[in-house]
């Protein structure tokens, strides 16, 4: 062991210095790793970013929460299939309520797209208003920041109060506190009771609640001539353990309420966020995998670049080798100079494919939330590495099966 | 003590179809501190005979027992194993590592036989030394005479105290002055008590040595004792058996 430490030191020091007479060649040579670092670097930061930016978006979805619609979320196939079906009833609702055991809370939500709020003379224009009960704090996590959530009350009497998001805040009220104060939505007095905390936003802004306005289902009516078009029911079911046995309760209790013959299919959909992890997970995935087949494809030129410039070295070092060889450097000893030039290389590539992508991730930095993640750091270097030691096996064989004779006569 | 024993031996070099005969039945015992010189034609098979003794080829054919253990059947790292420990080879172009330094290069056997930094570092600068270039240790081949190149080389080849001395044409590439003095050099490592084969075609260097092997087309011609052994008075640099 200590034996192999000696030989090898100098064995490193070899390779070292043959990388540094030929500093131009060797950094050309790594120009494959090099893009194929910087592929998959950027690559994974990215994917970072949007898996932030993705769970920021969804987190007003409940992972423990059920959305019964007339229209899965991502609906595959035919649309006509699901176009004649029947809008969800309010009547609906109150009959599921009745009927299902299993939820904390269960909260019809119906919206309404493209009102103009105003304030004096500030205004938002397209805002989102979502009419819902005061169970929907509950199944959509809603925190106030100041004043309080709509009231059984507020909700049954439908009076005209409402809740409303930081963006909204923003633009109406710079200075002063909204709790309390007047709005005109579609130029219908609203007061406003209670500021949600802000949720930040993902790139699906339209799921951040910070854009957003919340009122009692029936005010809602005021700008919306059938406000069961959109109309859905969010059930928190509380467990996610239970989430499973909850979606067959409520599907089994829809099919009774919307009178389903047996022998036809659901004419309603149970969705849950996991619906939007797996869209994602898709989408990602096929990012990923360009990432991986960008990636694959430069290193495997590099590699072969690399596989190259190995060959150029062993003939040019046939002498070198021929009087190690004389004087005692065993078979493995050549070949493991060889790999481990090859494998210092690519490492040089994998550093320098590094170095180029840090601030490429300060940019996405800038889109998304992201760093480049360290597991991607190490790994690029072991991926480096190990295509180094794969790309300078075949020179290192021959070199290290050169007869010393004839090495050594090579001029 | 017989260093090498050869039986019959015999080497033939494939080129295309052509079979050449480089050796035809050798066969030869030298013993510990003997100082022989090969001399023969060019082309004669001198050195594929040195190349055989120093265990950097193979015979096609024959028997080789060198210091009473056969070599003829072993594998490139025992043949590697050898060469590294028990035989110092001096080649006619030197065979220097072009970018590495006097000391480095004689460092280098003891590298391959595992030994550490720091007794390396004393063994080399001895052999070094030994050799009259101890204000030479940092210079690179390209910084020193053929002269001096032949006389690291010579370290590299002591460094180690193999049990033999093998030197191809030593003096080949060096001018009358210079080879005299490296001549004179093998002489005293001679004295020393140790084992030294040494090839040349030229008679005078031939001289030195206390006898004489000729061939010519690959076989023994004339094998002679042309001095009495030379008795060391001290301990040589060779390995005391
Ligand atoms: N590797 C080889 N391949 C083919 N023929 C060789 C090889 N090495 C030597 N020979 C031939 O073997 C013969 C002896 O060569 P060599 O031992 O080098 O002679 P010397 O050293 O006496 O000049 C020559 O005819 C030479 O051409
Ligand atoms: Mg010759």
């Amino acid at each position: 062991m200590k034996n192999f430490f000696i030989e090898f030191l100098e064995i490193f020091r070899i390779a070292f210095n043959a990388i540094r007479i030929n500093k131009l060649r060797s950094t050309l040579t790594t120009l494959g790793i090099i893009i194929g670092i910087v592929a998959v670097t950027t690559m994974s930061t990215a994917i970072v970013g949007l898996r932030e930016a993705f769970l920021t978006s969804i987190s007003s979805l409940g992972s423990d929460v059920l959305y019964v619609s007339k229209v899965p979320w991502f609906a595959m196939g035919d649309w006509s299939l699901y176009r004649n079906r029947k809008n969800l009833t309010l009547e609906q609702y109150e009959r599921l309520k009745d009927m299902i055991n299993t939820y904390e809370a269960i909260a019809p939500t119906a919206s309404s797209f493209g009102l103009n709020v105003k304030r004096k003379e500030r205004s938002v224009i397209s805002t989102v208003v979502y009419g819902t009960t005061e169970d929907f704090q509950r199944t959509s996590q809603i925190e106030l920041e100041e004043g309080r959530f709509m009231s059984e009350m507020d909700v049954r009497a439908g009076r005209k109060v409402c809740m409303v998001g930081q963006d909204i805040v923003k633009e109406l009220f710079p200075i002063e506190s909204p709790v309390n104060k007047e709005i005109k939505i579609n130029n219908i007095p609203f007061k406003i009771i209670g500021v949600m905390t802000k949720q930040g936003s993902g790139f699906l802004g339209s799921f951040s609640l910070d854009g957003m306005i919340i009122m009692p289902l029936k005010s809602l009516e005021l700008f919306s001539d059938d406000i069961h078009r959109r109309l859905r029911i969010d059930v928190k079911v509380g467990d996610v353990d239970k989430l499973e046995d909850a979606k067959q309760e409520i599907i089994s209790a829809m099919r009774i309420i919307r009178k389903v013959p047996y022998n036809k299919p659901d004419d309603f959909a149970v969705n849950q966020q996991e619906a939007f992890k797996q869209m994602y997970d898709q989408t990602v995935g096929i990012i990923a995998y360009a990432g991986i087949v960008i990636t694959a494809l430069s290193l495997f030129v590099g590699a072969i670049g690399i596989m190259n410039i190995m060959f150029v070295s062993v003939t040019e070092r046939t002498k070198e080798i021929g009087i190690r060889k004389a004087i005692g450097a065993k078979t493995w000893s050549i070949l493991l100079q060889f790999l481990t030039e090859s494998a210092l290389i690519c490492l040089l590539g994998g550093v320098i494919g590094i170095i180029i992508s840090f601030p490429l991730s300060l940019i996405i930095n800038q889109f998304l939330p992201t760093t480049m993640p360290l597991p991607i750091v190490g790994l690029s270097l072991l991926i480096s590495a190990f295509v180094g030691i794969i790309s300078g096996f075949l020179p290192a064989l021959k070199a290290s099966r050169l007869n010393p004779v004839d090495a050594l006569r090579y001029e | 003590m017989n260093i090498i024993n050869i039986e019959h031996i015999a080497k033939i070099y494939q080129v295309g179809s052509e079979e050449v005969h480089a050796l035809r039945d050798v066969s030869l015992n030298i013993e510990k501190g003997e100082y022989v010189a090969i001399m023969g034609p060019s082309g004669s098979g001198k050195s594929t005979l040195m190349n055989i003794l120093g265990c950097l080829d193979t015979p096609t054919k024959g028997l080789y027992n060198f210091t009473g253990v056969n070599v003829s059947q072993m594998n490139d790292n025992e043949l590697a194993n050898i060469r590294n420990k028990e035989i110092g080879f001096v080649f006619q172009t030197f065979n220097l590592l072009p970018r590495s330094d006097a000391l480095h290069n004689v460092e280098l056997p003891l590298i391959y036989a595992g030994i550490s930094s720091h007794e390396r570092k004393d063994k080399a600068r001895l052999a070094l030394d030994h050799v009259g270039l101890n204000d030479r240790m940092h210079h690179k081949p390209n910084e020193l005479s053929g002269g001096q190149r032949q006389r690291v080389a010579i370290a590299r080849a002591l460094v180690t105290q193999p049990a033999i001395i093998l030197a191809d044409e030593p003096t080949g590439n060096l001018d009358t002055k210079t080879g005299e003095d490296i001549m004179a050099l093998f002489n005293e490592i001679y004295e020393q008590g140790n084992t030294i084969i040494l090839v040349t075609h030229e008679e005078y260097i031939a001289e030195h040595a206390e006898r004489i092997i000729r061939i010519r087309d690959g076989m023994i011609e004339k094998d002679e004792h042309v001095k009495d052994r030379y008795i060391p008075k001290k301990n040589g640099f060779s390995k005391a058996d």
